[in-house]
């Protein structure tokens, strides 16, 4: 049976503002427990939440960046349940009415397509508070501090249909809300946190199979594991005969594998009703202008501009428009080259397997744009080869120069001596000594015909660098060595 | 609409409520009339009309993103019934 994989994702995003979202309380990660919980946060009776500005700010911004529609009036509802990381009995949320209505998002798939991923909606909520069960003699410690930190939770369509789609979105919501600087993403800490549903269903059947939830899943990788195994408990459930049971289910990156969380865990009756302590929110049309005015240019339109004015391929400009550090890291090396595609592929391909190498990423980069861009001009000036050019961003990441100045190509060009040379009476007598080495091979190449010489001409370039430390101008090696071998 | 035993068991259990079997049917019966209003309520024609989220007419006022809370976690936990580590203590709540 061929299946066909479906998939929705619910992400939720704290916002970064500065206080909570209906209390005065800082919201600053990693504080000593319970210094940033004030009376709102603990639920005392008597006190009453106040909306905060800016998170609605940042959810308009949100919803304006996806083309979905605002809600110009909005409610919050209180959703209810007892869990003491939430100690009001209820989590002030959006039902009816959210301020995000529905929008898009648009995904570029591995053969660089792009797909576009429907948004259901996205509405504001608070976040709730940290449990420890571990470590208190029977009893379950409760830290507070995260409890009311502004949350956006986007939810999307179920338009998915592999989980390299599903995270191709998360990245792509994830580069988003952090453009709009709305959201830090930092995953590890919980910033940016995802709980994907997921069914099956025979390919071309029109209804949808039935559904697991898998929550909260905190990372690119484990989303897309997480959703593989799932995908395949459910074929293999179904080819044995079984049926799948709509159940939430959490991912064990241990065994590779999701479980059913407990039914009562899961026995959830929200009783949503409007939160009487909050009038409905009007945004006016003022509001929505004033803050469109703030929108930073967007992944798609850098997308397009990288194409447009630097005549990148669709796959190189989505690449680099995909991260807002990335993008802007790459249009300062093109300031200082003027070589765009010179550009692109160092910032992709040398300074991409760098960052692998050590374990960073764009938001702090082991190599400045500067040192790049001065670097690669060396490369269009032809002061260095490409080759050279390695050992130079080598000698930068190990810190090379620093202490004479700030680590520039030029500082290491010169302390290493790795100017290309490029005067040919010096490479001749590279080339000349070189070849006096080897009289042997060149008694044979000349013996040889045609179709040999190509592998053994190869074997003297390459012994023309070595003796020239690399620093020998391949072209000119080539060009020249021609000239003696056919001598 | 009208409640059975079962429904006012379930709800207790939600609201966290431990109503003996004493006050059930009692119960049972003040929450029934309490919906016996309600029904009539269903009966008014209320087409066209938006449904009303607040008895107000107003709208929120909001607040500015501006810390104005300081830390009182010693005076707030001085009346709590456990604390360790700055942590509120409650009944574990997984086994």
């Amino acid at each position: 049976m061929q299946w066909e994989v479906v998939i929705g994702l619910e992400i939720h995003t704290q916002l970064t503002t500065q206080s909570k979202i209906f209390s005065g309380s800082a919201t600053t990660f990693g504080s000593e427990p319970n210094t940033q919980a004030s009376l709102v946060d603990l639920g005392m009776p008597g006190t009453l939440p106040v909306l905060n500005k800016e998170a609605v700010q940042m959810a308009v911004k949100f919803g304006l960046a996806i083309d979905a529609e605002i809600g110009q009036h909005n409610v919050f509802a209180r959703k209810n349940y007892f869990y003491p990381d939430l100690p009001k009995g209820y989590q002030i949320s959006q039902m009816e009415l959210p301020i995000v209505g529905k929008g898009h998002l648009d995904i570029t798939l591995e053969d660089g397509t792009i797909k576009r991923i429907g948004v259901t909606r996205a509405h504001l909520e608070e976040d709730a508070g940290k449990s420890l069960h571990e470590d208190y003699s029977g009893m379950t410690g409760i830290d507070l501090n995260r409890a009311g930190t502004p949350l956006l939770e986007i939810v999307s369509e179920p338009d998915m249909r592999s989980a390299k789609e599903a995270v191709a979105y998360v990245k792509a919501m994830h580069a988003l809300v952090r453009y709009l600087g709305i959201c830090d993403g930092n995953m590890a800490e919980g910033s940016l946190r995802c709980d994907c549903n997921v069914s099956i269903r025979p390919k071309g059947q029109v209804e949808f199979g039935t559904r697991c939830e898998i929550k909260n899943v905190n990372s690119f990788r484990f989303i897309e594991k997480a959703i593989n195994s799932e995908i395949q408990r459910q074929i293999d459930l179904i080819e044995d005969g079984g049926k799948v049971i709509q159940q939430t289910r959490l991912y064990d990156p241990n065994t590779n594998e999701t479980r059913a969380m407990r039914s009562k865990e899961e026995a959830n009756d929200y009783r949503y009703f409007p939160d009487p302590d909050l009038l409905p929110v009007i945004i006016e049309d003022s509001f929505l202008e004033q803050t469109r005015a703030t929108l930073p240019e967007l992944p798609p339109q850098k997308r397009e501009r990288f194409q447009s004015q630097f005549g990148l391929s669709l796959y190189d400009a989505s690449v680099l428009a995909s991260s807002r550090e990335q993008a802007e890291y790459f249009e300062q090396v093109v300031g200082i080259v003027g070589d765009a595609k010179l550009a692109a592929n160092w910032v992709m391909v040398e300074l991409g397997s760098l960052l692998n190498k050590t374990n960073s990423d764009m938001t702090k980069p082991p190599i400045s744009a500067e040192q790049l861009g001065g670097m690669l001009l060396r490369i269009v000036d032809k002061t260095i080869s490409g080759k050279i050019a390695k050992e130079i961003l080598e000698a930068m990441l190990a810190g090379e120069c620093v202490e004479i100045g700030i680590g520039s190509a030029d500082e290491i060009i010169e302390q290493r001596g790795l100017k290309q040379v490029t005067d040919s009476g010096a490479i001749e007598s590279i080339l000349d000594d070189m070849l006096a080495a080897n009289a042997e091979q060149v008694e044979q190449y000349r013996a040889a015909d045609e179709a040999k010489r190509g592998k053994m001409f190869g074997f003297f370039v390459g012994q023309a660098m070595k003796a020239s430390r690399g620093k020998a101008n391949p072209g000119q090696v080539n060009e020249l060595l021609k000239r003696k071998l056919e001598g | 609409m009208a409640l059975d035993r079962s429904d006012v068991e379930k709800i207790a259990h939600l609201a966290r409520l431990g109503l003996n079997d004493a006050d059930i049917p009692r119960t049972t019966e003040a929450l029934n009339s309490i919906l016996g209003l309600v029904d009539q309520m269903q009966a008014v024609d209320t087409a066209g009309i938006e449904p009303l989220a607040h008895p107000l007419e107003a709208s929120q006022r909001l607040r500015e993103d501006v810390v104005s809370e300081a830390n009182h976690r010693d005076s707030y936990q001085a009346i709590a019934p456990a604390v360790e580590d700055g942590l509120y203590l409650v009944p574990k709540v997984i086994d």
